[in-house]
């Protein structure tokens, strides 16, 4: 049977190889639970796999869906991809970052909300495009619809 | 699910399912398919589906509930087929689903209202005004055109249902290789045949690739499928691996047989939820019935697959970089050769394959080499599925015989250009592609033929730009993803992207040189030729397109401080004081307070003025100019006129 980790039979890799394919895989898991990846847990996971904190920093931050710092209660998403580009998205993205006070890529000093943009979520048909927390879907997104969204978010 | 121990016992299994369980024709009963895409799902479609299953029950009205992949035209959304009619219910709301399960489900009957209609006059559609309601998918103009062989599945199976899938034909492919017990070579040799080229970008021959694989030295071999689809505006491998995932399986397993490997792994970008988690669902259930795991069907042949999930790197689509992924490292790409056929994932021979590559394999099994390489153009075969989007009626997924022209997809698939406006380019291929002026849009998609425009096929975003965007900032768009996406492993592209995106902001704030183009052009071409990988090194083509076929637009930014586009902030406005009527709308609505009431005229303050264009929006008669500095050194002709464009593009 193929290693549930790896997906590689037994013998093929070598144990060094082995945990290095965990790490990613890891990081998720850690920030599936602490929504960040907290240094106390990198730690934790470097003894545990035996690899050097450095390696494991290394990974960390070299992948955009990583996140070193905490993260807002509320995590807005502004698809800024080539479709909602062109039908407004950098007004939208305007209208959040002045509500909020904070740039594309920050978090509020009272962890309310994270505003954060990526390219495509796959609905270009709708564009623009803005998520909430990864599951709502906002389309056709105006700046009057930002804006109530923007208050609606910053309220909750 | 009992394990499948034989060609037979496939056929046996298929045999039970057909008709009964499965009834994707809905000969027994009715049908109802609900998209539950991404696009669909944002519009409700997963409540819409669980409603109407809801109501059936309740009603005791017996119907097939399905939740389907992306049905294409997403902008229309929330979209249901039913089965058998083949009706095409669009934009439908939890409040159609009473009548739904009554009229359609219970009787047959049609929700009329509920069928797509041709609303406005114009270009393509004018000759078609009269014809009434469209009620099925192959009346739609969107769908005439287009030939899906691989998103067809998305109408047809349940992602989350391997019977589906199987009652329908599905692993006979497989089957087939493994019952006439084919050599390795003939699979290979078939694909060869079909044509088939690589839909990842670059397109290279799928059975060269393959040939190498299986020639490499080597006693573990893996396949890869590259679902990474980093491109911003590209959702089609999303599509195939949430609507149609046991499709890309069956790629995988028989290029595994056919390069001799054991493993596969599907890389899947962690922006992509649905796609992992159908594809986890149908790995499992291969897994139950024994089609993949050890001595598949009785054969001997061994091959295993597993999720790799990407963590949010563009350049991780790169190849080489995907790999290091895989082994856990960062995602930097290195020089090739040693190239993945030799020495792939943990330096085992690793053939790496886009998941729509992929997903056109068993077709080309199951119905031979020339029946595949009759579609398409010289020496590019096949189909290609595009994301359509932009400044178009009909946005969406769409897959098109590889050879028709853009302007077939533009007009005829897309019904033209939104708001009456007029095309000015297409964006084709992605931070790597190119923009196509609207004048070469008779140019026809194949490999070739984009390339000779000076676009590529890439991944498939299509783009279409109209006279409100300004291709300089277009180019700087692309340049400030490409920016972001550089990995900083290598000079040329780090530096070079860096500096690129100074020189076209200067652009577009109105603060460039007219050296400034050669200095664009310089650059391109060293980073051409010096980046370490295809990032890098296609990275210039939007910024080259663009000065190809737009160099008057970067000029009229640089020496008139214009935009034709009005969407840099560089233009002067002035109001034409013999025409204007003194509403009074622009000082309204300018926020910067520079609309002067002189008493009998307004008159617009340059010092205060701070080009946001707010007053030209406003005035009801369009009589306030957006015009270049220098206005007595400007063409009159390019300026005249809100939204007309000089050169007619
Ligand atoms: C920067 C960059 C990004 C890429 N992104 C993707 C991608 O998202 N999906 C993909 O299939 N190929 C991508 N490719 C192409 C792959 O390197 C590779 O050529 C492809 O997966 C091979 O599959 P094919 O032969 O089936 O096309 C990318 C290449 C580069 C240079
Ligand atoms: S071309 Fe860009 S992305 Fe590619 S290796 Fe160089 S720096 Fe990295
Ligand atoms: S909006 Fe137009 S018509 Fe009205 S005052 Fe301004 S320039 Fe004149
Ligand atoms: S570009 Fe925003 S959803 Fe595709
Ligand atoms: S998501 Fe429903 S049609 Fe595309």
């Amino acid at each position: 049977m193929a290693d549930k980790l790896t997906g590689i039979d037994e013998g093929v890799l070598t144990e060094e190889q082995k945990k290095r394919a965990m790490i990613i895989h890891s990081l998720f898991e850690i920030q599936k639970e602490h929504n960040y990846l907290p240094e106390e847990e990198l730690k934790k996971l470097s003894e545990k796999l035996n690899i050097p904190l450095a390696d494991i920093y290394s990974t960390a931050s070299f992948y955009k869906q990583f996140y070193l710092q905490p993260r807002g209660k509320n995590v807005v998403c502004v698809c800024v991809g080539t479709a909602c580009h062109v039908n407004g998205a950098p007004e939208v993205l305007e209208v959040l970052e002045n509500t909020f006070g904070i740039k594309a890529g920050e978090t509020d000093k009272d962890l309310n909300v994270t505003l954060e943009t990526v390219g495509c979520v796959g609905c270009c048909g709708l564009a623009p495009v803005v998520t909430l927390n990864e599951e709502e879907i906002i389309g056709e997104v105006t700046k009057e619809k930002a804006q109530e969204l923007a208050d609606r978010v910053w309220n909750k | 699910m009992t394990r499948l121990t034989s060609v037979n016992d496939l056929i046996e299994l298929k045999k039970s399912l057909v008709g009964e369980r499965v009834d994707p024709d809905g000969t027994k009963r009715q049908s109802l398919w609900v998209c539950c895409g991404t696009a669909c799902r944002a519009g409700g479609s997963v409540e819409l589906a669980d409603k109407l299953q809801e109501e059936a029950k309740n009603n005791n009205i017996p119907v097939d509930v399905i939740k389907t992949g992306c049905l294409g035209m997403c902008q229309k959304g929330p979209l249901i087929k039913t089965m058998p009619d083949g009706y095409l219910y669009q934009k439908v709301k939890t409040k159609h689903t009473a009548k739904i399960i009554d009229y359609t489900a219970k009787s047959g009957f049609a929700v009329r209202e509920l069928f797509y209609r041709i609303d406005d006059l114009d270009y393509y559609y004018k000759r078609d005004i009269f014809s009434g309601p469209k009620e099925k998918i192959e009346d739609l103009p969107f769908y005439q055109k287009q030939l899906r062989l691989i998103l067809e599945g998305n109408e047809r199976v349940a992602p989350e249902n391997i019977h589906y899938y199987i009652a329908q034909g599905g692993y006979e492919a497989l089957a087939k290789i493994l019952s006439e017990k084919w050599e390795p070579e003939k699979v290979i040799d078939e694909i060869t045949k079909s044509g088939l080229r690589g839909r990842g970008g670059a397109g290279f021959p799928t059975g060269i690739k393959w040939k190498a694989t299986r020639q490499a030295k080597g006693e573990v071999k893996v396949i890869v499928a590259n679902g990474d689809e980093g491109d911003p505006g590209a959702f089609m491998d999303r599509s195939i691996m949430e609507g149609n995932p046991h499709c890309l399986l069956e790629g995988m397993l028989i290029a595994g047989y056919a390069v001799g490997a054991n493993y596969g792994f599907i890389y899947v970008r962690h922006e992509y939820p649905l796609a992992l988690k159908n594809i986890s669902i149908a790995i499992q259930q291969v897994k139950e019935l024994g089609l993949i795991g050890k001595n598949i069907l009785g054969s001997g042949f061994d091959f295993d697959i597993s999720i790799r999930e990407g963590a949010g790197a563009f350049v991780c689509g790169e190849e080489t970089a995907l790999l290091v992924s895989i082994e856990g490292k960062r995602g930097f790409p290195s020089p090739k050769p040693p190239f993945p056929a030799e020495s792939g994932v943990w330096a085992f021979p690793t053939c790496i394959n886009n998941i729509e590559t992929l997903a056109n394999v068993p077709y080309i099994v199951k119905h031979g080499a020339e029946k595949f390489s009759s579609i398409g153009t010289e020496n590019s075969k096949g189909t290609k599925v595009f994301a359509l989007a932009g400044k178009i009626k009909n946005t969406g997924l769409i897959e098109v015989p590889m050879g028709i022209t853009l302007r077939e997809i533009i007009y005829d698939i897309g019904g033209g250009i939104k708001d009456g406006k007029r095309l000015k380019a297409v964006q084709v291929g992605g931070p790597s592609g190119g923009c196509i002026p609207a004048d070469l849009i008779d140019v026809e998609v194949d490999f070739d033929s984009l390339s000779s425009v000076g676009a590529i096929m890439g991944s498939g975003g299509i783009i279409v730009l109209d006279e409100d965007d300004c291709m300089v900032s277009i180019a700087k768009y692309f340049l400030e993803f490409i920016k972001e996406e550089s990995c900083g492993k290598c000079p040329p592209c780090r530096i070079g992207s860096y500096q690129m995106l100074e020189i076209l902001t200067r652009i577009t704030e109105g603060k460039g040189e007219m050296e400034d183009i050669d200095r664009l052009e310089n650059l391109a071409k060293s980073m051409q030729v010096s980046a370490l990988c295809g990032l890098g090194k296609t990275a210039p083509n939007p910024v080259l397109s663009t000065m190809r076929y737009f160099r008057d637009e970067y000029e009229e930014h640089i020496k008139h401080k214009y935009c034709r586009a009005k969407s840099c902030r560089i233009n002067t406005y002035k109001i034409d004081n013999d025409e204007c009527f003194l509403c009074g709308l622009c000082k309204k609505v300018c926020p910067a307070d520079a609309v002067i009431d002189a008493g009998d005229q307004y008159i617009i303050d340059q010092e205060k003025c701070i080009k946001c264009k707010a007053c030209y929006d406003a005035c009801p008669i369009d009589v306030i100019k957006s015009l270049g500095s220098g206005e007595e050194t400007i063409d009159k002709s390019t300026i005249n006129l809100k939204g007309e464009l000089r050169d007619g593009a």
